[in-house]
């Protein structure tokens, strides 16, 4: 990497957030730079319930967002159909509910624009044959789910396609300041441990939950509340639609399909650092008595994995309730700070990202003197390769259809094979990266199976052998961050068969291998 | 009646048969796909410390001391040491040799580049230990399309210490299409003599002056002292196998070799059959309902020895508000809380607290509630459902079920010879 590069826009984070912006940008001729710390969608964009909202939850808690999202869900589903599934949604109460927010429920959604049905509940009950029959209110609505990491890795593509430039495993170190300025940020890429600097003209924060740590590294100052939500991901699809709870907003009230699984969530719980998030035992225990009211099944079924993303809240006030604060999204100049080029995009939700990414765009584009107009509101996004691999489904589709005996499955409970392994290497390769089994697990479903990846590792650990992507013992050491980043997700749902599955694990990995032996 | 078809399930068999007992024997042998075949003693102690032991007695004596619940704490180690060589003396006479040393472990390559102490190692894994110890020149053979298992990754990682290590890659001879391949393919096909001199012959050309050749776990299933001898003389060097990821065929061979012969011993063996239901007798003994894939027939048991495992095998029953006793409802030693259950890192040097969960026993093997009381007259238990021991970090699963077996096997025989 060459010192002191030099960019129109250096965009700091590389979420839904933040690859939607350099889009935004790019497409209206910007030059811009993505750093982001550790990988695209390491933050709330990939670890979200992956619902694109029709606003119909958000009617009574804040109107304004529901018709947000009303509009840019519409906007998604025409202009990145590939990235979406046209589920429809539910809002079903269920027996006890409260009777007057059932009652409002169809006014409310007519006031921000949501269309909205009632329907039968034998109709309900035949659509959707795992709901309660206790079952006493049900309401379509146009949800649909979305896949995030399709989203930002083809949002990342177009921009790259436009010039954008971007850089993985890279932080900010510190930003060199003049009086009303920053002149240069300094980065590190912490896999190389190389260091070197950027001039940009304007420099954008779109971190997430990390905003207010990344603002008070530049001087500014921004109150923003960490709330975690945790999910989890059932081993079969439950539904065909998206489940949602008939009742003001709360923990534990929406089952979303994705592919062939579902994921029930979630819940809110204030950390104090985003570093800090991990699924509880106590979060899953809490939450799946409301799921298991509204959908018995979720008592028996299994489930593979949990997960937390950490929402970042822009705080008004302190209130107790999370929800209270508004999930809106914050667009903050620090020119009020002093600081002329820097700006700070946070808070909101994956279905307005572009939103976010458009206003901002328009932000920054004053600044610069550019007067070309958002074009990510009519152009659609591209469908690329990148993130052609985590559709669940996708590969075992793609190997019959292949009928290559010799294109050995490497990930038998997802069946991906050797070829779909080694297209991902390549390409993270050609982003000048060596490809990590996590990282092969991030952009595949490899390891999201019931297996948990306790099979797949290993198979996948040897092929990189072969293919001579791993050396001496780091095999070991790549196995070890593995298991162990795949157990933060396992750990809380660990009841029932997946307890046999994680013994099994054990007695593989331990038992015969002893790869705890040594760090 | 012994209830399990696990290691502990068979050693009690073995045991209780060669003692006269009339015995029944039921249980699922599916898990056994997943044994690697090596029989560990105690390999680590303490799992804490990381601490890899080449003497197991010694670290058997320390564990004692540290752990007096612990199973083994309920044996003297003589007790332990005539147990497994009953075992192996047994497995010897029906054509499954194991080898090791007197009083120390012997080492073992693992498919990841690691190395392992274990007590006893089948005779086909023997000459690995020896190559290991002496460094000396060795190929290790990988087949293409037997996933999970890569010489480059043993050679890659061991190599540093062991310079004269090579590796080369084969295809099976005989095997036209690319797809993948299972090891106990390979081993069905190796019983027969041609296929087995082509497959020879395919690593020959390899060979080039390496005294030993270290393959994957395929030498056949019921021949493969003969496999072995035969490869042998081919490649005029010592040939080893290395235990390779499940679906392996090192279980499956214990498996095989005991439902053949354990009926010779007047066992009444019913594998691939389940207890379903288990009920105390007034008169003391038991009515247990098995069948295939559900309760087809009963049998009237005067002893029962539970030997079910823990989570595979399904002796313990996990649910969301704690661990229960699949067949009698034993009282359950257990954390409080689910909360309790696991450590937050996998590879927690330490282990998780569910693993130290199960039945506790008193010193006859019989289990015991929360104050210490016998639950059931003629009720006994052993092998991995057994409290207080953690068999995975401790490297310690075979020890442990042979051992537990051969105590509560004695406790029952003491126990029949008093009541008549
Ligand atoms: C549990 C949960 C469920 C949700 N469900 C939904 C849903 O169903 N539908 C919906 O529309 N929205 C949902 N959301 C909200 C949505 O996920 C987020 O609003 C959205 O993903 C935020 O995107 P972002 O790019 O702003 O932030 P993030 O995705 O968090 O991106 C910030 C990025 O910045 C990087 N970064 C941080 N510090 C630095 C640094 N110093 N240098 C470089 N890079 C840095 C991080 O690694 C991260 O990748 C959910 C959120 C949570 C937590």
């Amino acid at each position: 990497m060459k010192k002191n590069l030099e960019t129109q826009v250096l965009v700091i984070g590389g979420g839904a957030t933040g690859t939607g912006l350099v889009r935004d940008l790019a497409l209206r001729g910007v030059r811009c730079l993505l750093v982001e710390k550790q990988d695209i969608n390491a933050g709330a964009s990939g670890a979200n319930h992956g619902l694109l909202h029709s606003g119909a939850r958000y009617i009574a808690s804040d109107p304004a967002s529901a018709k947000e999202c009303r509009e840019e869900s519409d906007l998604i589903k025409r202009l990145a159909p590939h990235c979406v599934e046209t589920t429809g949604g539910l809002f079903v109460a269920v027996a006890g509910d409260d009777e007057t927010y059932i009652a409002d429920f169809t006014d409310r959604c007519i006031q921000c624009g949501i269309h909205t049905q009632a329907v039968e509940i034998k109709d309900a009950l035949d659509m959707e044959p795992v709901l309660s029959p206790e079952t006493i209110a049900v309401y379509s609505v146009p949800d649909a789910c979305v896949d995030p990491f399709k989203l930002s890795l083809d949002n990342l593509a177009d921009a790259q396609a436009h010039g954008t430039a971007a850089l993985r495993n890279t932080r900010i170190v510190r930003f060199e300041k003049s009086s009303e300025h920053i002149e240069l940020v300094h980065l590190e890429n912490h896999r190389t441990g190389e260091r070197f600097a950027i001039k940009a003209e304007v420099i954008v924060n779109a971190t997430g939950a990390w905003a207010g740590n990344v603002a008070a590294m530049a001087g500014a100052k921004i109150n923003t509340l960490c709330s975690q939500g945790s999910l989890i991901i059932t081993q079969n699809r439950l539904c065909h639609r998206v489940i949602n709870r008939l009742r003001k907003a709360t923990d534990g009230d929406i089952l979303v399909p994705g592919g062939t699984v579902s994921i029930f969530g979630t819940t809110s719980v204030r950390i104090d650092d985003p570093e800090k998030k991990r699924p509880t035992v106590a979060e899953i225990d809490a939450m799946l008595p409301d799921g298991i009211a509204m959908v018995p099944k979720l008592a028996d079924t299994r489930f593979i994995r949990a997960y937390a993303g950490v929402r970042p809240l822009v705080q008004s006030t302190l209130t107790a309730d999370d929800r209270a604060v508004s999930r809106g999204f914050a667009l903050i100049d620090h020119s009020e700070d002093g600081i002329s080029n820097f700006m700070t995009i946070t808070g909101g939700k994956l279905t307005t990202y572009r939103l976010m990414a458009e206003k901002t765009a328009d932000r920054v584009c004053a600044h610069l003197g550019v007067g070309e107009a958002c074009q990510t509101r009519t152009t659609p996004l591209p469908a690329t390769n990148a993130g052609k691999w985590t559709e669940a489904g996708l590969t075992p589709k793609m190997w019959f259809q292949k009928k290559d005996p010799s294109d050995l499955l490497l990930c038998e409970c997802e069946m991906v094979p050797t070829s779909v392994v080694d297209n991902i290497s390549a390409n993270i390769q050609e982003q000048g990266d060596q490809p990590s089994l996590r990282e092969l697990g991030q952009r595949s479903r490899v390891g999201k199976g019931p297996c948990q990846g306790a099979f797949c590792s290993l198979r996948m650990t040897a092929h990189l052998y072969n293919e001579g992507l791993l050396r001496a013992d780091q095999g070991l050491d790549e196995l070890r961050d593995f298991l162990n980043e795949r157990w933060r997700g396992v750990r809380p749902i660990l009841w029932g068969q997946a307890v046999s599955q994680a013994e099994l694990q054990e007695a593989l990995h331990c038992g015969l291998y002893g790869l705890e032996l040594s760090e | 009646m012994v209830i399990g078809a696990g290691m502990a399930g068979m050693a009690a068999t073995l045991f209780a048969a060669q003692q006269g007992l009339h015995v029944v024997q039921a249980g699922l042998t599916g898990e056994v796909i997943y044994a690697s075949g090596v029989f560990d003693l105690l390999g680590v102690y303490p799992p804490k410390e990381r601490r890899v032991r080449n003497d197991p007695w010694d670290a058997l004596n320390e564990l004692v001391t540290a752990e007096p619940h612990h199973p083994y704490a309920r044996l003297a180690p003589d007790a332990i040491r005539t147990a497994m060589d009953t075992l192996t003396a047994y497995l010897a006479e029906i054509g499954l040799p194991y080898k090791g040393h007197r009083n120390r472990n012997t080492t073992l390559l693992t498919p990841v580049g690691t190395v392992k102490r274990t007590y006893r190692v089948p005779e086909s894994m023997w000459a690995g230990s020896q190559a290991l110890a002496a460094k000396a020149p060795c190929l290790i053979v990988d087949l293409v399309g037997l996933r999970g298992f890569s010489a480059r990754q043993m050679v890659e990682t061991l190599g540093s210490a062991w310079p004269d290590l090579r590796t080369a890659t084969i295809d099976v001879p005989g095997t036209s299409v690319h797809g993948p391949k299972y090891p106990e393919h390979v081993a069905r096909m190796l019983e027969v003599e041609a296929d087995r001199e082509r497959f020879a012959a395919a690593i020959a050309t390899h060979v080039n002056g390496a005294a030993y050749v270290g393959l994957p776990a395929v030498l056949g299933i019921y021949q493969t002292s003969e496999i072995l001898a035969d490869l042998e003389k081919h490649l005029n060097a010592r040939v080893f196998e290395i235990p390779t990821m499940p679906p392996a065929i090192t279980g499956l061979r214990l498996k095989e070799a005991f439902e053949r012969h354990l009926p010779v011993l007047g066992v009444e063996a019913h594998y691939h059959h389940r207890v379903f239901d288990a009920r105390p007798l007034p008169g003391g003994g038991f009515k247990l309902q098995m069948g295939k894939s559900e309760p087809e027939h009963s049998v009237l048991a005067d002893r029962v020895l539970l030997a079910t495992g823990r989570f595979i095998g399904k002796g313990l029953t996990p649910k969301r508000d704690g661990i229960h006793e699949a067949l009698f409802n034993l009282p359950v030693h257990q954390p409080k809380h689910r909360d309790e259950w696991y450590a937050g890192t996998f590879l927690a040097p330490q282990g998780h607290a569910v693993s130290r969960a199960g039945i506790e026993t008193d010193s006859q093997f019989q289990p015991v509630d929360a104050v210490g009381r016998v639950v059931h007259e003629r009720l006994y238990a052993a092998g991995s459902i057994l409290a207080h021991q953690d068999w995975m970090r401790t490297k310690s699963g075979v020890g442990l079920a042979v051992a537990s077996a051969w105590g509560a096997v004695k406790a029952i025989a003491k126990q029949v010879a008093t009541s008549s």
